[in-house]
C-alpha cells in the first residue's frame, strides 16, 4: 500500500511518519501533485498557524490538490482545521471540505485553560475509522481552535463545550486529536484508516 | 472530559537517566529510551527528558537520543535542557520532540518565550520554572537553582504566559527531593494566575501527594522522578488510585 503523507509548512509532520513505520508502513512526504494523487491513502497531518498554512498550500497549488482527491484522505489537528470551510485563526478561507466555521475556545473561567492539552475522551464514536470503539476512550489533543459539532462529527468530545473530535464525509476523515500520539488506542485509529 | 497528567521526568546525562535530591547527589536510573517505552506502557501520559549535560558532545548524543525516542514512543514528550536560543528549539523539534522546555534561557532573555511561539505555536513552548520561598515571597532561580533572579514566581509566570508560552512546568524547589507532597498552596495560586496548563513538580513522595496537586493544588499535570525510577510508585496503581479519588484520569 502506498501512503502518502502531505508535505507542508506545518510542524510535528514526522510524527506520524514514525507512527506509520511502527505498523509496518513506509510512508512517503511529498507535495509532489501526481505522487498524492496516484497514493492509497493520503494523510495531511500537523500542527501549526491555520492562515500561514493555507497560504503555503495555495502557493504550491496543494490546496486544488488535496480538494480533489478520490482516495481516503486523513486529516490531523491542523490538517482537520484547514479542511473546514473559514478558520477564525488568522481569518484565512480554507479548503471548504467540510462546509464549517473554525472557532477558537472562550474560556468561562480560569480554570478552562486555552490551549486543550493533553487526553481527553471520545463520545460517540461511529463509522468505519472507529471500528471496535466504545464510548470514553482517551486520545491526545493539543489545540486552541475546534470544529463545533455538525452533521460530518463522527465522534465528539467534551472541553469547554462538547466539540468535534473527528469528522467524515465521503473519502476525507479528519481528527482533531493526534492518533499519531495517542498510544495504542491512536494506532487503531490509524490502523482503521489503512485497512478502510 | 480532560485527564490529569502523570508525567515521568528523565534526567539525562551523556545519554544516560540520573535523578538528583534537590539538585545534587546523582544517582543512575537507566537507558533513557527502554525507560521511556516502559513508562508508556505502564499508562504514562506524557515523558520529559531533561539534558543536564553542558558539554558539545553531550548536547549531539542528546538529540540523537530525542530521535530514537520519538521513533520508539506513541506519547507525547518534551525535552529540556542547553536550549539557549531558537536553533535550539529547531534542531531538538526536527529531532522529533513535541514540546521544549527552557528555563534560565526564558529568565535571561524572556523573548525567547514570543520567538517560539511565532516560529512554531505556543502548544510547544514549556517554561520551566524554578522558584523556592524566601524573605521576598516566591522567587525564581536560575541554573538549576543556584543563582536567584529576585523575580517573583506568579509575576514571572504571568509574564511567561503573555508571552507565549504554552504550559507552565514549576518546580518548587523547598520540596524537591524531600518527598513530603508538591507546593499545593503555591500551585493554586499559579493555576489562577495563568490562562494554560501547569505541571506540578518537586516533593512526590506518596500517592495522597499527587491527588492533592490536582485538588488543593489544581494542576493540570504532576511530575515526579525518583518515586517512579525506583519503583516506589507504579504509574498504573497511582493512576487506579487517582480515579479511585474521583480525579478524572486516562486508564
Amino acid at each position: 500500500m502506498k501512503v502518502a503523507v502531505v508535505k507542508y509548512n506545518a510542524g510535528n509532520i514526522y510524527s506520524v511518519i514514525h507512527a506509520l513505520q511502527r505498523m509496518g508502513v513506509e510512508p512517503v512526504l511529498t507535495d509532489d501533485a501526481d505522487v498524492l494523487r496516484h497514493a492509497d491513502r493520503v494523510i495531511f497531518p500537523g500542527q501549526g498557524e491555520a492562515s500561514n498554512a493555507m497560504c503555503y498550500l495555495r502557493e504550491h497549488g496543494l490546496d486544488q490538490v488535496i480538494r480533489s482527491l478520490t482516495q481516503p484522505v486523513l486529516g490531523i489537528c491542523i490538517g482537520q482545521q484547514l479542511m473546514c470551510r473559514h478558520s477564525a485563526e488568522g481569518n484565512v478561507d480554507c479548503l471548504g471540505i467540510f462546509d464549517e466555521e473554525v472557532v477558537r475556545f472562550v474560556p468561562r473561567t480560569h480554570a478552562d485553560k486555552v490551549p486543550h492539552m493533553g487526553w481527553n475522551d471520545l463520545q460517540q464514536p461511529s463509522g468505519p475509522l472507529f471500528k471496535g470503539f466504545k464510548d470514553g476512550e482517551f486520545v491526545y489533543f493539543v489545540h486552541s481552535f475546534y470544529v463545533p459539532r455538525c452533521q460530518w462529527t463522527i465522534a465528539a468530545t467534551d472541553y469547554i463545550l462538547p466539540f468535534s473530535a473527528a469528522l467524515h464525509r465521503d473519502n476525507f476523515y479528519a481528527t482533531q486529536f493526534h492518533p499519531e500520539k495517542s498510544g495504542p488506542v491512536g494506532a487503531r485509529i490509524l490502523h482503521n484508516f489503512l485497512t478502510l | 472530559m480532560l485527564a490529569k497528567r502523570i508525567i515521568p521526568c528523565l534526567d539525562i546525562k551523556d545519554g544516560q537517566t540520573v535523578k538528583g535530591t534537590n539538585f545534587v547527589n546523582l544517582r543512575q536510573a537507566g537507558d533513557p529510551v527502554a525507560l521511556g517505552r516502559a513508562y508508556s506502557e505502564q499508562g504514562a501520559d506524557e515523558l520529559v527528558f531533561l539534558d543536564i549535560t553542558a558539554s558539545h558532545e553531550g548536547r549531539k548524543t542528546f538529540t540523537h537520543m530525542v530521535s530514537k525516542v520519538a521513533a520508539q514512543l506513541s506519547i507525547p514528550f518534551t525535552v529540556g535542557g542547553g536550549i539557549h536560543e531558537l536553533a535550539d528549539v529547531e534542531r531538538l523539534l526536527s529531532a522529533g520532540a513535541d514540546k521544549i522546555s527552557i528555563n534560565s534561557a526564558a529568565l535571561r532573555h524572556p523573548s525567547l518565550i514570543d520567538e517560539i511561539a511565532s516560529h512554531f505555536g505556543s502548544q510547544v513552548c514549556v517554561v520551566a520554572i524554578d522558584a523556592r520561598l524566601d524573605a521576598a515571597g516566591w522567587t525564581c532561580y536560575l541554573n538549576g537553582g543556584r543563582i536567584s533572579t529576585g523575580k517573583n514566581l506568579f509575576d514571572w509566570a504571568r509574564e511567561a504566559y503573555e508571552r507565549g508560552a504554552g504550559e507552565i512546568l514549576f518546580t518548587s524547589m523547598d520540596h524537591d527531593g524531600v518527598k513530603n507532597g508538591f507546593a499545593c498552596e503555591a500551585l493554586a495560586r499559579l493555576s489562577e494566575s495563568v490562562g494554560i496548563p501547569v505541571i506540578a513538580s518537586g516533593g512526590a513522595g506518596s500517592m495522597e501527594h499527587f491527588r492533592d496537586a490536582f485538588t488543593f493544588g489544581h494542576a493540570d499535570a504532576a511530575l515526579a522522578a525518583s518515586v517512579f525510577h525506583f519503583g516506589e510508585i507504579g504509574i498504573g496503581a497511582l493512576k487506579q488510585y487517582l480515579q479511585n479519588e474521583n480525579i478524572n484520569v486516562r486508564l
